[in-house]
């Protein structure tokens, strides 16, 4: 799809036709193991150091062997906690919060099940932490502590860097799901306290299927996979050899990219909130406006539902996402905008507009010109709204028979 | 992306009769709005004739509730209420030509809207006997209310004995997990514990597979003539009670062991549609004395069956 408008970088981004490149040799030419002795499988082990080097510059790891290759977030996720609980087997509670990616709040409501304790610490109306609610949790019978660098819905950034000191301090292990947050904020792991950190190469312009778990030197570690000696036996399988170099690659890329991803981009994000809060009455940004990702926008459009948005934008082009409950099938709206005592009547109507280098001027002035009449379109379907704005008291104007 | 059909399509960016009506005098509220979901329904009734003269709607939801709110309005225009109310969920999804398993229950708005807006007309009260659950078979529409319902009626105790009383789980195996954890909550209730290598319970005749040298009279001991009398007789038998509830059932084919019907009106898309079917799938095994496994069948699907 060359000609639509895609503003959906933060579920999956293009991969830059300069990394396609240099991953096409690693399937047709170098597709050796890099396990074996011979020339076809040395090469690849050498592209592999590289990219592994590419992947400790952007992280600022202070050693490349913390760099552990997975295949997506959700395993080095996955990876992070499950080798927390098992390295400190007497430790039996988790401190993460409400508003995680789904690969960490619902793994940790499975292990709730399975008879450990975890304390999702609450944010406020901003989607912020408490951290004097996180310093009372931590305590010697904590094994982890996982909270997200970024948040997926909102870009709301939380303070990972003094959360992580702070569980030092305590003595327990802290990881991070970086994976909104690696190639968009400037990271420095090595003056960091963190100990393990997870990213997604498909969010920065590198292939779907390949992610990685950093574990920061000296962490105790016990693998998901066992099997091959592959990632120094932290995680066996044969080496997605193309995927990390395409990694490798992104990284790099985000790194030449940084300034403008800070500048330029969050630039044309801005542009596109003041001019949808400009133009449509009863919207307002989600989150922690001052402190999020420069790349994303959540704009609540109260009285309306996002899928119709959602379906309505797609006929313009327009590539969005929607914290709605009908967009996922559930029976409720985002857990995100829940956790932030959004109303109802405006969490259905979340729009998560997320950018990336790509994104022109052009295009993020079509939006602004498409969405008021979206908006006024679908006003005018719903029982909340009058002649021209919400109805007095919208809650006592239409109450449905069953909720 | 939702797999939604071009009419579904159509009604939604193009909806009929969207808007307050003008002298209405009828109006039913229904949906729920932390579902997403809520329509108001509003009809200009002719006194004389109760012929619905015009019909509007406001819906706040998601694409498929636009649409089936704008194909209900079609629907029902020019009707009398009488014939208005013979108007099914299945009617409003197949006008609309299908709408996804998640979905259907924007056709069961829609008709619930309806009902409540004639309830309004007349002076009644309308009360809504529908509880949703969280969707946990996806292959077969099961909610979780209709699952912990049919374990408690029935004192159900494992996976297969709830597929074989709702059907869920009979499909992609993926809720079965979802399915343990309700069957754990509901037997702790009776200070049960769950017990995964349960075995379940006895059907009433065992089930043989049929094989080719399976004579498909010999489990019965009828004639293949006689065997679908009875298949026919049964689901007659039971058509009364579904038309009372405004549904029907269609006998389609009968392929061995598995007998093909498909519901209609409300009985297609309802979440009890899969505890019904356990019930006539319980009469004819025992009419039978064979097992036999009833198996709905959509309305494509007949023709690829019956065109097979």
């Amino acid at each position: 799809m060359t000609d639509g408008i895609y503003l959906d970088n933060n579920a999956t981004t293009q991969v830059d036709p300069e990394i396609v490149t240099e991953m096409l040799p690693y399937f047709t030419e170098q597709y050796g193991n890099p396990s074996s002795m011979h020339q076809f499988g040395n090469k690849v082990g050498h592209a592999i150091k590289k990219a592994r080097g590419q992947v400790q510059d952007l992280l600022g790891a202070e050693h490349d062997s913390e760099i552990v290759f997975t295949s997506c977030g959700t395993e080095s996720d996955s990876t992070a906690i499950l080798s927390a609980l098992k390295a400190y087997p007497k430790r039996k509670e988790i401190i993460t919060t409400t508003i995680e990616h789904p690969a960490v709040l619902e793994l940790c409501k499975h292990l709730e099940k399975e008879g450990y304790t975890v304390h999702f610490l609450e944010v406020d109306g901003k989607g912020r932490l408490d951290l004097n609610a996180y310093q009372a949790l931590l305590s010697p019978n904590v094994a982890v502590v996982s909270v997200m660098w970024a948040n997926n819905e909102t870009g709301t950034l939380f303070p990972v860097a003094e959360m992580a000191v702070m569980a030092r301090e305590a003595n327990v292990l802290f990881h991070t799901d970086a994976v909104q947050a690696v190639g968009k904020v400037p990271i420095d792991l090595k003056n960091s306290k963190i100990d393990m950190l997870s990213l997604s190469g498909h969010k920065l312009h590198a292939p779907k299927g390949i992610g990685v778990l950093y574990l920061k030197r000296g962490t105790r570690f016990r693998p998901l996979l066992r099997g091959g000696h592959q990632e120094r036996g932290r995680r066996a399988g044969t080496e997605n050899a193309a995927s990390i170099v395409g990694l490798g690659m992104a990284c790099e890329l985000a790194m030449e990219h940084m300034a403008y991803e800070n500048i330029e981009v969050k630039a044309l994000r801005d542009r596109l909130q003041e001019g949808i809060l400009d133009a449509v009455p009863s919207c307002f940004v989600t989150g922690d406006a001052d402190n999020r990702l420069p790349n994303t926008l959540n704009i609540a459009f109260e009285y309306v539902e996002g899928e119709a948005i959602l379906m309505l934008l797609n006929k313009d082009g327009i590539a969005c996402s929607s914290g709605s409950a009908c967009t996922s099938g559930s029976l409720e709206p985002s857990h995100v905008m829940r956790a932030m005592d959004i109303p109802f009547t405006a969490a259905h109507g979340t729009i998560r507009f997320s950018l990336s280098r790509y994104n022109t001027p052009a295009e993020i002035e079509k939006v602004i010109e498409v969405i008021p009449g979206i908006m006024t379109k679908l006003r005018k379907l719903s029982p909340y709204w009058g002649d021209d704005g919400p109805k007095v008291d919208p809650g006592a104007a239409f109450a449905p028979a069953y909720s | 992306m939702w797999d939604y059909s071009e009419t579904v399509k159509e009604h939604f960016f193009n909806p009929r009769n969207a808007g307050e009506v003008v002298e209405a005098n009828a109006t039913g509220d229904v949906g729920s709005i932390s579902c997403g979901d809520a329509l108001r329904l509003q009809l200009k009734v002719n006194a004389e004739t109760e012929v619905i003269e015009d019909a509007g709607f406001q819906t706040f939801g998601c694409g498929s509730a636009i649409a089936s709110s704008s194909a209900l309005t079609e629907i029902i225009k020019g009707k009398t209420l009488d014939d208005a109310l013979k108007v099914t969920n299945q009617d409003i999804a197949d006008y609309l030509e299908g709408l996804p398993p998640e979905k259907m229950h924007c056709s069961v708005m829609g008709r619930e809207a309806l009902q409540a807006a004639i309830a309004d007309y007349r002076g009644e009260e309308w009360k809504d006997g529908h509880e949703e659950g969280e969707l946990i078979c996806k292959c077969f529409a099961i909610d979780a209310v209709m699952i912990e319902d049919t374990i408690r009626a029935n004192d159900l105790s494992s996976v297969e004995d709830v597929t074989n009383y709702t059907k869920a789980g009979g499909g992609c195996s993926s809720c079965h997990e979802g399915i343990e954890e309700i069957l754990t909550k509901v037997l702790a209730e009776k200070g049960i514990e769950f017990d995964p290598e349960a075995a379940p319970k006895p059907q009433v005749a065992p089930f043989e597979e049929p094989t080719s040298d399976t004579p498909q009279v010999a489990a019965s001991g009828l004639t293949s003539f006689q065997r679908i009398k009875k298949i026919e007789e049964v689901i007659e038998k039971v058509r009364p009670a579904l038309q009372a509830d405004r549904g029907d059932i269609e006998l389609i084919d009968v392929d061995g062991n598995k007998i093909m019907v498909h519901l209609v009106g409300a009985c297609a898309g309802c979440q009890m549609a899969g505890m019904t079917l356990g019930g006539i799938q319980q009469q004819l095994m025992e009419e039978l004395g064979e097992f036999i496994h009833l198996v709905p069948v959509q309305k494509k699907a007949v023709h690829a069956v019956a065109g097979a």
